[in-house]
């Protein structure tokens, strides 16, 4: 991925003695991006870690207070309650996503007819924003109008389908529409990782009389060891975000039960005024999400050079 | 079900060419166009459920289940949402939200292909030193939590006079996202063959002269995946709308965040509908209408989340 062509033969036919004004319109042109690289996404980054350790309130201020905020963060009910949340719906939504999304894709690449239109219908849903998906689920789901009338007045009186009014099980109906939203976009990389695995494979498999289904399960899935861990990759950083569906679909409730992390954030830094409990919070996000990013950096671009 | 797909099936083959035509009632495409039938209504209800309310009036609700089609359709809502819905004090409708959007959509989309086009050429094309680093750290800003950064982005706009403004909005959504469209274009320059950029470099071509003449030209397909990526992801943004603007200048989605979930009043479901596809409009006719674009977009841009 990020492995470009080297151009080394460009950059030696125009020697200048000093070393800054080579290629100096390259550097003008980069200069957007080197600005964003280092004072956006480097040192806000790094401010936000620094004054996560200070007591800083409606302002930032330098007054160092140690771990305070993280101690505090972690003996916080509503952040327990989020994290535990975003690990349900984290855990969850990568095994679904991931089999409905592969098993999509494996459908779809059985040389059907329609094959476009099917793929049109199961992506639309990526297409929405994450708030027009958390309210319309927020409508499908209303216990008085939703899917428990329609099943009540079919007969199934004693039938309780609530989620989204019910603490236990709201997080769950906050993943009905997250799935919703989302596997479409995983079944379009998993058919592009289908498409590119060898048809020889295939013939090989049926002319030894391999089943279809230990066929995807034992040669094709090992094969698409990289789709699925850069799938992967890209599932997880976005749950750990998960913030507009949760306030469109639930704000948070009932109560706290449906609370995220990002929302916490939100909430400490722009409406309680308790900005380093914020910068706390993001940084423990921050973490969660290096956790997961720097071995797969280090497969994907560690490993290559070896290769 | 599956009969009245296949059979179109059966339709279309009329001549002994090709391989041997296989059994088309099989156990097997039965089971596959099966259950590809029930998940795309499953995919599809949500639609249908938020057409259908939009078009009811609100006694017809309270008494009929959401799948049922209307029984006298009226648009009411649709004008409701459009023109008088409130938020707060504003009741004005989601047009305003309608033009805040486009307002802040079509420079965001100019201002971030612009410059990351140029990045990415400059990456691609004219590598200088240190570029990788700068490189590496802009796709890891794909990854990480935008929740990281968001307060430091406050205080530089307060600082430059942009905070709450639009086009603080604009800078936001270019600077977040430069990591994906900068990779776009980066990996799409260095697939165009060297030999030409040799060659107009022999004959005297320049920085600009080459970006201009040469890689904007090969390079439209790619400009159109941007825009699409651009568009559908500025639009639906609601994170960086509903912190860098103000309650008159919110974009759509967070206009209809406040509509559909204030607690005042009587809720109208109907019109909360009617407003819900409102807003999903301009993305999903982007979609239908960009077709495998899209798909390639996305494939490209699924760093966003």
């Amino acid at each position: 991925m990020l492995t470009g062509k080297a151009q080394d033969g460009v950059m030696t036919t125009q020697e200048r003695p000093n070393q800054l004004f080579r290629n100096i319109s390259a550097k003008i042109a980069a200069l957007p991006m080197i600005a964003t690289a280092l004072v956006v996404f480097l040192g806000g980054t790094l401010w936000t870690i620094f004054y996560s350790f200070t007591n800083s309130k409606l302002l930032p201020r330098l007054k160092f207070v140690g771990l305070d905020q993280y101690e505090r963060l972690w003996t916080t009910n509503r952040w327990l309650i989020s994290i535990e949340n975003l690990l349900i719906y984290g855990v969850l939504s990568l095994i679904f996503s991931l089999v409905i999304g592969f098993v999509l894709a494996a459908l779809l690449d059985q040389k059907i007819r329609f094959e476009n239109t099917f793929r049109t219908i199961l992506l639309y849903p990526f297409a929405l924003s994450f708030v027009v998906t958390g309210l319309v689920w927020q409508w499908v789901l209303n216990p008085d109008f939703g899917i428990q009338k329609v099943l009540r007045d079919m007969g199934w009186t004693s039938l309780e389908f609530d989620p989204l009014y019910n603490p236990e099980i709201v997080i769950y109906g906050i993943l009905i529409a997250g799935l919703w939203q989302g596997t479409g976009l995983i079944m379009c990389l998993m058919l592009a990782g289908l498409r590119g695995i060898d048809e020889d494979i295939w013939k090989a498999a049926r002319v030894d009389g391999i089943p279809m289904w230990k066929t995807y399960l034992f040669i094709i899935i090992p094969m698409m060891r990289g789709v699925f861990i850069t799938t992967l990759v890209i599932i997880a950083s976005g749950i750990v975000r998960i913030y507009d569906l949760v306030v469109a679909q639930t704000s948070g409730g009932p109560g706290i039960a449906s609370e995220v992390p990002a929302k916490y954030v939100y909430d400490a830094m722009f409406t309680k005024q308790n900005l380093a409990q914020g910068f706390a919070g993001s940084t423990m996000m921050l973490l969660s999400v290096l956790i997961i990013l720097i071995p797969w950096a280090y497969l994907e671009f560690g490993g290559r050079k070896r290769v | 079900m599956s009969e009245t797909v296949l059979a179109p099936v059966s339709a279309g083959i009329d001549g002994p060419s090709g391989p041997k035509p296989k059994r088309r009632f099989s156990r097997r495409n039965i089971f596959v166009y099966g259950t590809l039938i029930i998940v795309a209504l499953y995919y599809l209800l949500p639609l249908y459920v938020m057409i259908v309310t939009s078009l009811k009036g609100m006694p017809e609700i309270r008494l009929g289940n959401i799948f049922s089609p209307p029984m006298e359709i009226t648009f009411e809502p649709w004008v409701k949402a459009w023109a008088k819905a409130c938020t707060g004090l504003n009741c004005d409708g989601l047009s305003r939200g309608f033009w805040n959007s486009v307002v802040i959509t079509v420079p965001s989309v100019i201002l971030s292909i612009a410059i990351a086009s140029v990045n990415g050429y400059a990456l691609a094309n004219w590598r200088f030193k240190g570029a990788d680093v700068f490189f590496t750290i802009l796709i890891f800003g794909a990854f990480i939590p935008y929740q990281v950064m968001i307060y430091p982005i406050v205080i530089i706009l307060r600082e430059i006079g942009l905070y709450g403004k639009l086009p603080g909005l604009v800078l936001v959504h270019t600077i977040f996202g430069m990591p994906i469209l900068t990779l776009l274009f980066r990996n799409y320059f260095t697939s165009i063959p060297e030999e030409l950029f040799k060659a107009a470099r022999v004959d005297g071509a320049g920085f600009w002269g080459i970006y201009f003449k040469i890689m904007l030209p090969m390079s439209l397909p790619i400009f159109v995946v941007a825009m699409i990526l651009q568009i559908t992801g500025i639009w639906n943004d609601f994170l960086f709308g509903v912190i860098y603007t103000k309650p008159d200048t919110y974009p759509m989605t967070v206009q209809l965040n406040n509509i559909v979930n204030s607690v005042q009043g009587v809720k109208e479901y109907n019109v909360n509908m009617a407003a819900t596809i409102l807003t999903g409009l301009v993305p999903l006719i982007v979609y239908f209408v960009s077709g495998k674009l899209f798909v390639r977009g996305i494939a490209a841009g699924a760093v966003k989340g």
